[in-house]
């Protein structure tokens, strides 16, 4: 199996004044390319900073992280930024759509920074609305949709610039159970697809959609587990 | 990112807030405005000032006591106690100056009334006692009849030549030449009709009548000093004109050599000069004033991009995280800033001109653009739009996307 992210000995350190804060101690894991990963872990476990870090949102203290075979623990805001729009799609609890705009812009808008011409940007953002069930909401603002076709949206935003990782937040925190397990299922199949997921979440029930779950408490891999393929063993 | 998405991203963003965008610009609207307005009336008036100085004949210059333009309060000591210009020292002028072609003598009288039986004018009318060549140094043709005699000069005679609208006045139907005429209750006879001049600064020229300047000072005795008019051959010997007038006249005045003339010499070019360095003053102090109410309106603009910046936290965190630049995000910030500095320096650019043209077209000055004045309405601003946008833009380009999604 090919590796996609490779973290070695990452240290998360915050200086507050006097104190320093761990919130990773030492982490080091590896995740595969098409493996479908939860992470998992109580408020405070570090599992948000483990989350910032992987989608580059923020750097180590110390250790490596390679991501697509690329350093990115040593990169500056603007090298992230870049790694950030063609290798990471984004989706988070709270959706995070452009209130203003409608759902074809913005699952556009991962395109305009990419600097993709117009007329193709329009058209890759349409299939990628089409690919999660919204070809008829493509002019709807965010508050025109549900909460699910909302998350749909923001998935197809994270699909658009076709990434080597979806990374997921709490991905289903804001919706009922049903709307729920659809956008469960929807990240499912996107994984039989072929794309890597990782979602961090506390609840049980969403980590169980994935095949790996890898628990954090305190700063530290707590246990990583991953579940045999049927038929195996 | 090309800066036509951002360009197109910043007036989108401009469009969904418009109340609190108007709002925003009509700032820079009513400083750009007032500064371009005040221009452009100060513009009209100027090229009406200088058309109506343009009454004076060509190659033509005054020389009298007083100077045409005295800014800087009332006449002061200096000119008053100067001796008047006397008829004899006029006389003697045109017998001893050398180089000029038309020389007048003009002693003015205003706010007369004439009379022509039961007709009487306004009390506005101008008399003029002159010499033979007052047209010539003025301008003025004779349509009907003819103009004064060096005989009619000599011998003080009762005549007088009149402007359109006495004729109008007093001669609603009849031919005036020949007839008996009231000049400030004494008579005259009229001798001459002018062809119509028109109006200078909102004032007739054509409410005038002109009789011989001995019969001027017989009526209205010798004390005021006197105008003369002289006219130089061309341009090129214009100077040299002046020149000798200036040097003969100080020797009939007894001007010691090395005192300052006691008389003034101005002509159209030495008025339009003044009026000028006049305007300037009134163009410094509506810069100045200008200047403060874009530096206000730059203050707003500030204010409300840094609210705007606030705000829009959260929609930052996105578009960073989704791997905006933080220079996209500069240049989105700045941009607004700047479009919203121009849209109001372009309003205020055409508002201004329209209006400064008003009061111009009010004062009956011809309609002019300040296209100089519309340039360094447009630089100072973009000026303003970049310097009071740039910290806001770097604000929000600065923003920690983690937290900046976290912002609720």
């Amino acid at each position: 199996m090919e590796s996609l992210i490779k973290i070695e000995n990452i240290v998360k350190r915050y200086d507050m004044g006097a104190e320093e804060l761990y919130a990773l101690k030492n982490v080091s894991f590896e995740i595969n390319k098409n493996e479908y990963v939860a992470i998992m872990g109580p408020s405070g476990s570090g599992k948000s900073t483990l989350m910032n870090i992987i989608g580059c949102l923020d750097t180590p203290t110390s250790g490596t992280y390679i991501l697509n075979g690329k350093d990115v623990s040593e990169m500056d805001d603007n090298e992230l930024a870049h790694i950030r729009n063609k290798e990471i799609g984004f989706v988070f609890q709270t959706f995070n759509l452009l209130a203003r705009s409608n759902a074809l812009h913005n699952v556009e808008l991962p395109l305009v920074y990419a600097g993709i011409s117009k007329n193709e940007r329009i058209k890759i953002a349409e299939d990628a609305l089409a690919s999660v069930g919204l070809e008829d909401r493509m002019k709807h603002k965010p508050n025109e949709l549900s909460g699910g076709q909302r998350q749909r949206v923001a998935i197809a935003r994270a699909l658009v610039n076709n990434p080597s990782l979806i990374l997921a937040d709490e991905p289903t925190g804001n919706l009922d159970t049903k709307t729920g397990e659809e956008i469960m299922a929807l990240l499912a199949d996107l994984n039989s697809k072929g794309n890597t997921i990782i979602i961090v979440t506390h609840e049980k029930d969403i980590a169980k959609h994935a095949r790996r779950i890898i628990k954090i408490r305190d700063g530290l891999i707590a246990d990583d587990t991953t579940k045999p393929l049927k038929g195996e063993i | 990112m090309l800066i036509i998405e951002i360009f197109k991203l910043s007036l989108n963003t401009l469009r969904t807030n418009k109340l609190r965008a108007i709002l925003t610009l009509s700032g820079i609207v009513i400083g750009v405005f007032s500064i371009i307005a005040i221009m452009t009336a100060l513009s009209a008036l100027q090229s009406g000032i200088e058309s109506g100085l343009s009454q004076l004949g060509s190659n033509t210059f005054q020389v009298q006591k007083f100077p045409a333009v005295n800014i800087g309060g009332p006449m002061n000591a200096k000119y008053r106690n100067r001796p008047d210009i006397t008829y004899e020292q006029g006389v003697k002028l045109m017998e001893k100056a050398t180089t000029y072609k038309y020389m007048a003598l003009e002693y003015w009288k205003s706010g007369k009334v004439f009379k022509h039986g039961q007709f009487a004018t306004n009390p506005n009318m101008g008399i003029c006692g002159t010499t033979p060549d007052w047209t010539y140094t003025n301008d003025y043709y004779v349509k009907d009849g003819r103009f004064l005699s060096e005989k009619e000069i000599q011998s003080s005679a009762d005549v007088c030549i009149i402007g359109l609208e006495v004729v109008e006045k007093l001669f609603p139907k009849s031919n005036p030449i020949g007839k008996k005429i009231l000049l400030d209750n004494r008579d005259f006879i009229v001798i001459g009709v002018f062809e119509p001049k028109g109006e200078s600064f909102g004032q007739s020229l054509d409410n005038i009548a002109i009789v011989p300047i001995t019969k001027m000072l017989e009526i209205y005795g010798r004390r005021e000093s006197l105008n003369i008019s002289v006219q130089a051959s061309s341009k090129d010997n214009y100077f040299e004109t002046v020149e000798n007038v200036t040097s003969v006249l100080r020797v009939i005045r007894g001007v010691r050599p090395g005192d300052e003339n006691n008389f003034e010499i101005y002509s159209n070019e030495s008025l339009i000069s003044s009026v000028n360095s006049f305007t300037q003053y009134f163009k410094y102090g509506a810069g100045f004033i200008s200047f403060i109410a874009l530096l206000a309106a730059g203050i707003g603009i500030m204010n409300i991009m840094l609210v705007s910046v606030t705000e829009r936290t959260k929609e930052i965190g996105i578009r960073k995280a989704i791997g905006a630049r933080s220079s996209n995000i500069l240049t989105q910030f700045l941009v607004e800033a700047i479009i919203l500095s121009q849209v109001g320096g372009v309003i205020g650019i055409i508002l201004g001109v329209l209006s400064g043209n008003l009061l111009g077209i009010y004062l009956q000055a011809s309609v002019v653009i300040p296209v100089d004045w519309v340039i360094i309405g447009l630089v100072s601003c973009t000026m303003v739009g970049i310097i009071f946008g740039v910290y806001p833009a770097y604000k929000a380009a600065k923003l920690n996307p983690i937290d900046a999604l976290r912002y609720e």
